[in-house]
């Protein structure tokens, strides 16, 4: 469904990924891992048009994102190009990056609303029934200061999935949390795996990746060094680099 | 020794500024010092200072001050004017040196009062209100008032027809008294005598009315103004003395007689084409002057009544602040937004442009720009009103500074949250409208409320394109009854009383959103 083909990618002169190449199928559950500064979130970035790159191209289905971004958003075709892949790929960011301003149910409902055109009652009810989804129910008049992080996160899984996205991608989405509220939100992306959503997921929970992933991809330097089934992955990996690294974490 | 020369240097440098502050200070100490030893321990009489100095200081306002006292145009370091001819030959009767000393119209007779000078002589109309404060000579001159016209309109043929007409006199003048006692009238008060003539040529307003040497001298060599009706009133021009100097008052008017019967002044005031038979009065001073003091108009109901008889006139030019405030900011709110939007998200050029308008209004002082608006505008054909121009004038400087504020908080919304919106796969200018913008203006109330109180005090700038707000009020109250002191406090409590409660609600504004950023 997702295919990144010869992606190359600098940041200044200082070349990130230089042949990089990925499909995911539909259905798939794609975990990423490395060190920090790996590339995982340019990488996920550049999957859902907010980055840009100089070379390759990543395609959702049929649209075709080739790389070159004005200011985060583009004209013409591209600009629909970009539109359509977002709409298809819904994103989940390590900050959760909620509006401060709306309430949680104007969080979920603005973007259904604002870009689908749906109307606001039929939102509100979707809205509903998506933070019954992630355990929410209660918080709908909340505002987002008056959530833990937690929380927060699961609202914006919710509001992620009130665009019916085909495939949901996660940077890190416990990462800035505290470890009691970890849990609440890998059990809501758990569930979502479970209905058969493809996800890609960069992550630093091993334990999770080994559960729920079909896939496990190491990345280095913007390379992806080694890749394949969890169970082979973690237990018997192939490359020093792997081995470093995962001995790192399973200590 | 070389050592010792360059720590001598270094700190030359580095405290270049604070060492000439120091210096301008001590000197302000010691001039101060002087000043006080010159006035208030060792008083000694005008008269024999300059004698004995062999220097007489002479106060007089020289912008637009033709053709009395201004700036030779071909040769700007001198001053000419019939009053320069005077004071010379008054000089050289006393046998001594002229010194001059620029000082503002407006407060001439205070500086005169504080001891900046010897004399005042500048056109100053002898007047009861004036006796009251200042010693006059006997006069020197005979004016009258005189009703300028453009040379096309004949609707004006004498003082009665100026009802229901806009007319343009000077500050503090006898001319805009007679007009305001005719009631009727709409008064446009000027402080500099060249802008009002511009404003009838421009059409701004329909005549003029000034003392006869200033309505002369302009008129003359225009051809598209012209004079009507015979000279209105009579009054004279004296010199103004301090209090106290009687003795000098004395050896002045000696040498007017002098002046007078010698012929002198007859020939100083033709060559200027300001004599005409009202001038022999002069030699009647006597009983001109005893005149006045029999029949003191208005001196009777001036002292106590400060409040109820000036604060109407405070009130009505507060009320012109506060439109001319919020008007101006409602344009500097809609123009910084259209400003902030080519700059944030325009192409190359509208970029270009907006950055130049912001850095030159932030550049260049108000003051510039109001005049350039006014008084330049009509050399390239636009003729603003003059409350378009204070309007246009404070909006759109404020706009370069309001443009800035909403830039600052546009840029303060965390990236993440426009990367949020266009994942959900909102456009560009959704993101903008739903999710940037209502939390950059959070930000932006607070120092707009503060940008508008500035505004409002700046306000104070527009008295010079003949409005009369707030300050402009003040100044010609002030200036007819003398009382800067009690009138400046009323009208700075006025501002005050207006600027303080949106200060206290900015503070508000400012805590509130604090303590939501804790939560955050
Ligand atoms: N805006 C930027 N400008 C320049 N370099 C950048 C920028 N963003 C990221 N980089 C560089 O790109 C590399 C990859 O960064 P990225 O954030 O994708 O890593 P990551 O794997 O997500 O790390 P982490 O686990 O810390 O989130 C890093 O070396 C980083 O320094
Ligand atoms: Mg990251």
């Amino acid at each position: 469904m997702i295919e990144i083909c010869n992606l190359f990618k600098q940041y200044e002169h200082q070349p990130l990924f230089k042949d990089l190449h990925l499909v995911v199928e539909k259905g798939s559950v794609v975990a990423i891992i490395g060190p920090s500064g790996s590339g995982k979130s340019t990488l996920l970035r550049c999957m859902n048009g907010l980055e840009a790159f100089q070379k390759g191209y990543i395609s959702v289905d049929d649209q075709r994102f080739c790389g070159v971004l004005e200011r985060g958003y583009n004209k013409g075709q591209e600009g629909i190009t970009i539109k359509n892949i977002r709409r298809k790929v819904g994103m989940v960011f390590q900050q959760f990056n909620l509006f401060p301003h709306m309430s949680v149910l104007h969080n979920i409902t603005v973007a259904p609303i604002f870009v689908l055109g749906v109307d606001q009652a039929e939102a509100e009810s979707n809205a509903i029934s998506l933070l019954r989804k992630v355990h929410l129910m209660e918080k709908a008049g909340k505002y987002p200061v008056q959530l833990s992080g937690g929380e927060q996160q699961r609202v914006a899984v919710a509001r992620a999935l009130a665009m019916k996205p085909e495939a949901m991608l996660f940077d890190e989405p416990t990462s800035s949390l505290d470890p009691e509220m970890i849990e609440e939100v890998l059990l809501v992306v758990k569930e979502l795996v479970s209905e058969g959503m493809t996800t890609i997921i960069a992550t630093h929970e091993m334990g999770f990746a080994r559960d729920v992933s079909t896939r496990v991809l190491f990345l280095d330097k913007g390379e992806i060094v080694e890749q394949g089934k969890p169970q082979e992955m973690f237990s018997n990996p192939q490359n020093d680099r792997t081995k470093a690294f995962l001995s790192r974490f399973m200590k | 020794m070389r050592r010792f020369h360059e720590w001598l240097i270094f700190i030359i440098m580095e405290y270049k500024y604070f060492i000439i502050r120091c210096i301008v200070m001590l000197q302000m100490c010691f001039s101060g010092i002087f000043f006080s030893i010159n006035h208030a321990f060792a008083y000694q009489d005008t008269l024999d200072k300059i004698k004995s100095s062999g220097v007489i200081t002479w106060g007089f306002d020289a912008e637009g001050g033709a053709p009395y006292v201004f700036r030779d145009s071909a040769n700007p370091s001198k001053h000419i004017g019939f009053e320069v001819e005077l004071v010379a030959a008054i000089a050289r009767e006393l046998g001594v040196k002229v010194r001059y000393f620029q000082n503002a119209w407006d407060s001439i007779l205070l500086s005169l009062q504080r001891g900046d000078f010897d004399i005042a002589l500048n056109g100053i109309e002898i007047t009861p209100d004036r006796e009251q404060s200042v010693l006059f000579t006997r006069p020197y001159y005979a004016y009258a008032e005189q009703i300028v016209v453009r040379d096309s309109d004949n609707r004006i043929h004498r003082l009665e027809d100026l009802r229901g007409k806009k007319v343009g006199t000077l500050y503090n003048t006898e001319a805009k008294r007679l007009l305001e006692a005719m009631g009727g009238i709409a008064v446009n008060i000027y402080s500099g005598q060249v802008e009002p003539f511009k404003d009838l040529l421009l059409n701004r307003i329909d005549a003029v009315f000034v003392d006869l040497p200033i309505a002369a001298y302009y008129t003359m060599p225009n051809p598209q103004l012209h004079m009507v009706g015979d000279p209105v009133g009579d009054g004279y021009y004296g010199i103004a003395l301090r209090k106290e100097d009687a003795s000098l008052a004395d050896e002045l008017n000696k040498i007017i007689e002098k002046l007078l019967r010698s012929g002198e002044l007859k020939k100083i005031y033709s060559r200027w084409g300001l004599w005409n038979v009202a001038q022999e009065k002069l030699f009647l001073h006597e009983g001109i002057l005893k005149n006045y003091a029999e029949s003191p108009p208005s001196s009777s109901e001036k002292a106590p009544i400060v409040l109820t008889k000036f604060l109407p006139t405070l009130l009505k030019g507060a009320l012109v602040t506060i439109g001319i405030s919020i008007l101006s900011m409602m344009l500097a709110v809609v123009l910084g937004l259209i400003l902030t939007f080519m700059r944030l998200y325009g192409n190359t050029w509208l970029r270009m442009v907006s950055t130049a308008y912001i850095e030159i209004y932030r550049g260049t002082p108000l003051l510039i720009q109001l005049y350039i608006l006014y008084y330049g505008l009509p050399s390239i054909g636009i003729t603003l009103s003059a409350f378009v121009v204070a309007i246009l004038g404070l909006g759109m400087n404020y706009a370069a500074y309001e443009a800035e504020i909403y830039r600052a908080g546009i840029q303060a919304i965390p990236k993440g949250q426009t990367e949020a919106a266009l994942s959900l796969g909102m456009s560009g200018r959704l993101t903008l409208k739903r999710i940037i913008l209502p939390q950059a203006l959070r930000i932006t109330i607070p120092p707009m409320t503060n940008d508008f109180i500035a505004l409002f005090k700046d306000s104070s700038l527009i008295s010079v394109i003949a409005i009369t707000e707030l300050t402009k009020s003040y100044g010609i109250l002030a200036a007819a009854s003398m009382d800067y002191f009690k009138l400046g406090i009323i009208t700075a409590l006025l501002y005050f009383g207006m600027s303080y409660p949106l200060s206290l609600y900015a503070r508000k504004l400012e805590k509130k959103l604090k303590s939501h950023d804790r939560n955050l």
